[in-house]
């Protein structure tokens, strides 16, 4: 077969927009169902497909998370050779060594790290929630490159299967961030070369995902659709996408660097080879602090929207924010070595510290303008509302005490400690995983054309919110007090607050099955969403509920902004009014 | 992008006297087909961009090694004939002026002055790997010049020649494997080519394979310099 036949056997043609149904209806029997969804190149399956994968990344990250907490509820304590105290000691199989109990915690702390990074938070809202409404908010009909958006989820999951093959050999016990020349020296030849080449191989789902994501926005936007039409969302996500192309390529080049160094020794990380562990160290965060706002930005372009939308409020500062985004994007390249800065030279240090502070600047224009955006809003207390208020003011925190650790003279002080733990989790949690809830609840009744149980989701949001300060707050006093972090054991002082903490994980992993209780009740049992249940003036919400299978009826033009609530929405008006009296689609070029 | 005609009548699919250029339509996402060429150049260059950044790690350890330890990056170079190297070079930039060359013909619509630059593209590639494999690592693996725990060259000058070798293998390697992707997109072009799929207003995928092929040059000629020429 051609290009030529392929691109219309695949995508259908023009005709039949106006009789199609949900992309969700199944045309076919069950088995050519399934085939459809695998061989599927609309974006909105494929971004439905990512969910569920990232989904279940989460769930297995998240497992091993409660197995750390668990381990840690007790201080291991080693007694003529016997581990007493340990926790964990049902999950031995065969003799409890004093070794044994501190090597399974380091393997299920890498575990709970590398899917955590590379498998959830990266992909996760952008191939998710970004694959299914980017083209919506932009009035696309798919993305630019719709078969390179399937192969990236397939290289999605063929890099977590690699990752799961490493973890079903035994694990691995370096830390996410494989620093050498621990990781080309430590037992384990093929689970570490495998962990790391899932590391390597979903580089290429996220350069592809972002590279597509880039072309997308220029070069598919709707009619009318000015740069600064576009949704913040789209912003955010464009800034996230220009980060991925630029950074991925070079822990590309690092981690096949690495494999070389563990299976060939070359001697280029390994000091005892006349190697330099920092250059590995340079490599490592040159690409893992930019992706930290792969992780956030995102996160930020969904609170942008979905607060504009839960308070029917004009967003202040709709061009700060966007610019903010491609400033903390550009930024974010160069502030890596304030991960390094006790194996740097003083001066380089002071700039790092520096450079790092000047991240902050875009990061507070976009919380001043949210904050600023609430004031006279008709605040909605829905779901995804609390959750963006759950945002606010643990980003908020997680971000404050970035500072101290971005400071040279404190971070001494901190670095390494549980302290940092607390921060980054304050950040990636209280920020990216949020922000996701808020996404998802926000954007769910348009993906699955069912409404959620409002209050069952609140209860969920509650206990989300309270369980994760439990277990996260108690780590800053930890760090402060010194407790280092990536222990599996601990001085009898911490007891409490490592009490305190584990159980607050129990209340967030029970929050997080309410949820799941909540979506799974919302697919079979939920009322029919309508087509705007919150009153969106976004391009996604002019669809039907669940969109057709090629986005629009028509293909939409855009007359008013994104957030011209004040304009378009007449006064004493009710989401359920919706749609608007659609405007003259003068110029649609369909 | 210029080149192409957008007026073009929609022929019939399945008309098979009409070459399978003119038959070609732009995927329905798209609103136009300089639209979908523009994005696919788009995403060819971002693309090229995360190659330049794959391969500025390597350079930048080679610098790094270089600093450190100068003699043993300037023992290892010394191993390495220019002469090979060279001629490598003028093979590649040859095969980057036929691939230039086929795009211009499809452009122009001479479809056989474009299949011999085509193939002539794809010998000049397999001409590369071949001087590499049998004048270059063959000869150098056969005494012991290896990477890592391989190495075992019992007249080494310098104590860290194993990691220039390391350097030279990995980086060269990393090329040479672009040069086999190269020549698999190069045949699958031949292939597309001879079906007639490509014409004046369809050579998407010539001009993508194009501009990949040039960076694929471009990385040797400063590999080449780097490895071959400084001392």
């Amino acid at each position: 077969m051609t290009t030529v036949d392929r691109s219309h056997d695949h995508l259908g043609g023009h005709a039949g927009h106006h009789d199609e149904g949900s992309y969700l209806t199944p045309k076919y029997g069950p088995i050519a169902t399934v085939w459809d969804w695998m061989t599927t190149v609309d974006h909105k399956k494929i971004g439905v497909m990512y969910l569920f994968a990232v989904l279940f990344m989460f769930f297995l990250g998240g497992v091993a998370a409660l197995v750390l907490r668990t381990e840690l509820l007790e201080p291991t304590r080693i007694v003529d050779g016997q581990v007493t105290g340990a926790a964990l000691r049902p999950f031995v199989t065969g003799e409890v060594t004093p070794t044994s109990v501190g090597q399974l915690y380091n393997r299920v702390m890498t575990m709970h790290g590398a899917i955590m990074v590379f498998m959830f938070i990266v992909p996760g809202i952008p191939a998710s929630l970004g694959n299914f409404f980017l083209p919506l908010m932009l009035g696309a009909k798919d993305v630019a490159f719709p078969r390179l958006n399937l192969a990236s989820w397939y290289i999605y999951v063929f890099g977590s299967m690699f990752g799961v093959f490493s973890i079903l050999q035994g694990g691995v016990d370096t830390g996410w961030t494989f620093y050498t020349p621990y990781s080309t020296t430590t037992a384990g030849q093929p689970q570490v070369i495998a962990m790391v080449l899932a590391a390597f191989i979903l580089g290429f789902s996220s350069i592809f995902t972002g590279l597509n994501f880039i072309v997308t926005t220029h070069k598919l936007r709707a009619p009318g659709m000015g740069w600064f039409d576009m949704p913040l969302f789209i912003w955010a996500v464009y800034s996230t996408s220009i980060i991925q192309v630029l950074a991925t390529p070079v822990i590309g080049i690092t981690l096949l660097l690495l494999v070389f160094e563990r299976v060939l020794q070359i001697g280029i990380f390994d000091p005892g080879l006349g190697g330099d562990p920092v250059l590995f160290q340079h490599f490592f965060w040159f690409y893992s602090h930019p992706v930290v706002y792969v992780m956030i930005l995102p996160a930020m372009g969904i609170i942008s929207d979905v607060l504009a939308v839960h308070c029917r409020k004009r967003l202040f500062g709709y061009r700060a924010i966007a610019f903010s985004s491609l400033a903390i994007a550009a930024i974010s390249f160069l502030v890596w070595g304030h991960h390094m800065f006790t194996s740097q030279g003083e001066l380089a240090a002071m700039i790092f510290s520096f450079l790092t502070f000047f991240v902050a600047i875009p990061t507070a224009v976009k919380v001043f303008n949210w904050i600023a955006s609430l004031y006279k809003g008709s605040i909605t207390f829905t779901t995804p509302m609390l959750y963006v208020f759950a945002f606010l003011f643990l980003f908020s925190i997680g971000g404050l005490t970035g500072l101290p650790l971005g400071t040279l003279s404190t971070d001494l002080h901190l670095h390494d400690s549980y302290f940092v733990v607390a921060h980054f989790h304050y950040v990636m949690f209280g920020g990216t995983v949020i922000a996701f809830l808020a996404g998802l609840h926000h954007w769910w009744p348009k993906m699955f054309g069912r409404m959620y149980n409002e209050r069952g989701a609140q209860i969920g949001c509650l206990l989300v919110f309270v369980g994760f300060n439990v277990t996260f707050f108690t780590q800053f006093f930890l760090g402060t007090q010194g407790m280092p972090r990536r222990y599996a054991s601990y001085v009898d002082e911490f007891h409490m607050l490592h009490m305190i903490s584990t159980y607050g994980s129990y209340v967030l992993g029970l929050g997080f099955l309410v949820h799941l209780a909540v979506f799974v009740h919302s697919l079979f049992l939920g009322e029919k969403a309508p087509q705007n249940p919150w009153g969106g003036l976004t391009l996604e919400w002019e669809t039907e509920t669940p969109p057709i299978e090629h986005n629009f009826h028509e293909e939409p033009v855009v007359t008013h902004g994104p957030y011209d609530f004040d304009e378009v929405v007449p006064p004493g008006w009710d989401p359920k009014d919706y749609p608007l009296p659609a405007p003259a689609p003068a110029g649609s070029k369909h | 992008m210029a080149t192409i005609d957008t007026h073009q009548p929609a022929l019939g699919k399945d008309d098979k006297s009409v070459p399978l250029w003119k038959r070609y339509h732009h995927g329905h996402h798209w609103r136009t087909a300089d639209d979908e060429f523009d994005a696919a150049k788009i995403g060819i260059w971002l693309f090229l961009s995360t190659e330049i950044l794959l391969f500025s790690g390597m350079f930048c350890a080679y610098t790094l090694f270089r600093l450190m330890y100068p003699e043993a990056i300037a023992a290892g170079s010394s191993y390495l004939d220019w002469r090979w190297g060279g001629l490598n070079t003028v093979v590649l930039l040859i095969s980057s002026f036929t691939m230039a060359n086929a795009i211009r013909c499809v452009q122009l619509d001479k479809q056989s002055w474009a299949r011999i630059n085509l193939i002539i593209t794809w010998l000049c590639a397999a001409l590369f790997l071949a001087i590499k494999l049998t004048f270059e690592y063959g000869p150098k693996w056969a005494q012991g010049k290896r990477p890592g725990v391989l190495f075992n060259y019992p007249f080494a000058s310098e104590t860290h020649e194993p990691i220039w070798w390391g350097i030279y293998y990995v980086s060269t390697g990393i090329h040479a494997t672009h040069v086999i992707g190269g020549m698999a997109l190069i045949a699958l072009l031949i292939y597309r080519q001879a079906k007639g799929s490509y014409g004046p207003s369809h050579y998407t995928l010539m001009e993508g394979v194009g501009l990949y092929w040039h960076i694929v040059d471009l990385v040797w000629i400063f590999l080449f310099p780097l490895l071959y020429l400084v001392h």
